[in-house]
């Protein structure tokens, strides 16, 4: 018997998994685009939208991975991004936006020094703490408003002043028409044929108009991959997540290395709230962050506890948000959508799952007879399509995940 | 396993953790005043003298029995290790529905109010309900089920606003409830006491049935099979599972349980302040419940004493303003409070074991008490 030679990378299940599944969403997509007409489904616009909506979610989800991958649960990182929010409008107003891009940082890495301190050094339960940060991050970000913002011109008792200066965008050349040059997606995009413009509006949307935060935050994503699984770095701080007995023994500092992930933690999340106050808006609002911390959270649940699995969540997410805030009407499609890919879910898992199947099959028929049934989803629930979206990614993902082994449980030398 | 007591020690590390929170709480707030160019001192009198005026007290009190089931409903799922955040959610969804049932039909008197409470419960229930079904069927964390069901309830409370419940009335909110459904004030009750409230004040009725709530949820945690269950599962969830405690059994029944109460803290304001539900009706209770849970370590007194203290820190903030001092102090000082109020209670757990392993050392017997601090997530 021959030895099993390693399959090559793009043979391997994760990442066949995830492109099969791409493809299909894609065909499903395209299908009750060509059906119904919406042509938004796939534009430029949604998609350019979905990317904008996304960075904060994403960020959010980056956050929460490097703090859980080192074994501390976050659930604060909402609050963190209240405080990015406050420290970069108010530095955004008084020195410009990148100021306000840094300042959103430095916030962020302040409360996460204060998540560590509480739950690594002191030990107390994570969960709580994070509770707690929330709670503490509302009364700083009022409070700070408050005292910072009152009486300037444009100010209110719960807004900043406009932060001074815009971060620009950039647009790929050739393909995507930056610089001049001819926009070849946008072409083919107009077309409306089926698949290829659907996949052109989607490429295009990605490429056309990319703000410089967000090609930071993809940046972000890279560095992440790089940092926590190809250094030594990475190896210890995952070790602390996933068995700090263990990487003890063999020395790793688990406290320190739980100090870092918990302040990079931080930082991520202050700099997803320094988003929302340079790129996708210009002023601070109280409630501004809208839960964007817990989808976050579950973005990266979704994605298993890996960067690409967040980023596709965050995607995800951010999709349901711009559909909602860019053409409404468009989320009535997503309930045809759900029954198309609740049915091709039911076909593939006939044969190893074939109850789930039955049900998932039901549950398209529903969502299909509501489609038939309604005209349209009404305004005031819209609102909470991102909501409901994270819900149901939750409920169809939850049980096949696998979090690092130790998030959650405090660590203190000698298991005192 | 608890650590050994001798008498009187165990009452004073309950009471020095959250003595020694509120002196961090005040030597923080202390210096971000001071940082902002405010007399510390002058706030604190301030406040103080505001505070304890008859009006304020009784309006702290009324406030604090909002605070005070909110706290509660937190308190019931902490104590099993669960964490219900959505109480927010939950609470707004069942005053609405309150509301609307309260106007829907007449009944006589006493029995009108007891429905309405009735239709909070289970509407409260029903909420929390959604986020325990799908822990129990799919294992969705309810930590994030339940903040999530706070926005989706945001959602579907303006869409049957709009839709049913206020349809076609021009201030946006429910009909006003009629005076059957109100709860009654407690007026005469101070008055036999020999207490007379100021002109405009008035004890609301909720005060009342916040006390009767909270000696019958310590009854039922501390005297009854399912308050054993709920302890157990939160103490020890596998030695439960041994013990034949059906973990899902108790999950259902536990977030309903704390969804109902949640459904309470809607009341004290729908029916003793604004008798109708609208886009306006007050909103924050459950986060501030949470706060109040983590604060009064999740047992029915702790929790009176930390609602009695947030209500009356919001109360008395009122005059802030007036004075030209950011009354948003107080916010700081409550996430102050509650932070450091778990750093020390860690820090007593700490030392408490340090002490057992001492006394184990000199070969002292360990006499096993009952613990002094109830279990929770906090412990």
């Amino acid at each position: 018997m021959r030895a099993a030679t390693p399959r090559p990378w793009w043979r391997r299940p994760h990442v066949v998994g995830p492109v099969l599944a791409v493809v299909a969403v894609l065909l499903a997509v395209s299908m009750v685009r060509t059906l119904t007409g919406t042509e938004a489904l796939t534009g430029s616009g949604v998609v350019g939208a979905t990317l904008r909506l996304a960075v904060p979610i994403g960020l959010a989800g980056l956050s929460g991975l490097w703090s859980e991958r080192a074994g501390v649960a976050n659930l604060g990182i909402e609050g963190m991004m209240i405080i990015g929010t406050v420290c970069g409008a108010w530095a955004g107003y008084a020195y410009g936006v990148w100021a306000g891009v840094l300042a959103g940082v430095v916030g962020g890495v302040l409360a996460g020094l204060l998540h560590a301190v509480v739950t690594v050094t002191f030990g107390v339960d994570q969960v709580v703490c994070g509770v707690a940060v929330n709670i503490l991050a509302v009364g700083v970000a009022r409070f700070l408003c408050v005292v910072a913002f009152n009486g300037l011109p444009g100010a209110g008792a719960t807004q900043s002043p406009p932060v001074r200066g815009t971060i620009g965008t950039i647009s790929l050349p050739v393909l995507a028409g930056g610089w001049g040059t001819p926009d070849l997606l946008g072409r083919l995009e107009q077309t409306h044929w089926f698949l290829l413009s659907d996949a052109g509006g989607i490429l295009r949307g990605f490429l056309h108009d990319v703000s410089w935060f967000t090609v930071v935050a993809v940046a972000l994503v890279l560095g992440s991959v790089l940092v926590l699984w190809h250094t030594a770095f990475g190896l210890r701080l995952r070790a602390a997540g996933e068995h700090p007995a263990a990487a003890d023994s063999l020395g790793v500092p688990v406290q320190r290395m739980r100090y870092w992930a918990v302040l990079v933690s931080g930082g991520l999340a202050g700099l997803a709230g320094s988003y929302l106050v340079t790129v996708a808006s210009n002023v601070y609002r109280e409630g501004q962050t809208g839960g964007r911390g817990f989808i976050g959270l579950a973005a990266m649940i979704f994605g298993n506890w890996r960067p690409a699995g967040t980023v596709g969540g965050a995607l995800l997410f951010g999709y349901a948000d711009a559909l909602q805030l860019r053409q409404s009407t468009a989320v009535h499609v997503l309930i045809l959508l759900a029954a198309v890919l609740l049915w091709m879910a039911a076909i593939v898992g006939l044969r190893r799952r074939p109850r789930l199947s039955g049900v998932m099959a039901l549950l398209g028929m529903t969502a299909f007879a509501v489609f038939q049934t309604t005209d349209a989803v009404p305004t005031q629930l819209v609102y909470a399509t991102p909501y409901l979206a994270t819900l149901l990614v939750l409920v169809t993902t939850a049980q096949r995940l696998r979090m690092p082994a130790y998030v959650g449980v405090p660590y203190r030398r000698g298991g005192a | 396993m608890r650590p050994a007591r001798t008498p009187g020690w165990g009452v004073a590390s309950t009471l020095a953790a959250p003595a020694l929170a509120l002196l961090i709480a005040l030597t923080v707030s202390t210096a971000v005043l001071a940082a902002v160019g405010a007399s510390p001192s002058r706030t604190y009198l301030t406040m103080l003298e505001f505070g304890v005026r008859p009006d304020s007290l009784v309006s702290a009190v009324n406030r604090s029995a909002i605070y005070f089931f909110a706290g509660l409903a937190v308190a019931v799922s902490f104590r099993m290790n669960l964490f219900n955040i959505g109480v927010e959610g939950q609470y707004r969804f069942a005053a609405l529905l309150a509301a609307a049932a309260g106007t829907s039909f007449d009944l006589p008197g006493p029995l009108h109010l007891a429905v309405v409470c009735l239709v909070a419960v289970l509407a409260g229930a029903l909420w929390a309900g959604i986020a325990a079904v799908l822990k129990t069927w799919r294992g969705v964390s309810e930590v994030l089920s339940t903040l999530l069901l706070n926005y989706v309830a945001t959602a579907v409370i303006a869409f049957l606003l709009a839709e049913v419940f206020a349809a076609g009335s021009a201030t946006g909110s429910t009909p006003e409830l009629p005076p059957s459904a109100r709860l009654p004030e407690l007026d005469g009750l101070l008055a036999l006491l020999g207490v007379s409230l100021p002109a405009g004040a008035h004890l609301g009725g909720a005060v009342l049935g916040a006390v009767v709530l909270g000696v019958a949820v310590h009854l039922l945690l501390t005297r009854t099979l399912y308050g054993y269950d709920l302890r157990m599962s939160g103490l020890n969830p596998a030695a439960a599972h041994a013990h034949g405690i059906d973990p899902r059994r108790m999950i259902i029944i536990t977030m309903l349980v704390s969804g109902g109460l949640a459904g309470l803290a809607g009341l004290p304001d729908l029916l003793g302040n604004t008798y109708r539900y609208g886009v306006d009706f007050p909103s924050g209770a459950g986060f501030t419940g949470i706060a109040v849970a983590l604060l009064g370590r999740n047992s029915p007194l702790g929790i009176a004493l930390s609602a009695l203290l947030f209500g009356f820190l919001e109360r008395s903030a009122l005059i802030l303003d007036i004075e030209g001092i950011p009354k948003e102090i107080v916010t700081i000082m409550q996430g102050v409070i509650v932070i450091s109020v778990v750093v020390a209670h860690e820090l007593a757990r700490r030392m408490d074991r340090r002490r057992t392993a001492r006394l184990v050392r000199e070969g002292a017997p360990a006499t096993p008490t009952a613990p002094a601090t109830p279990a929770g997530p906090a412990a």
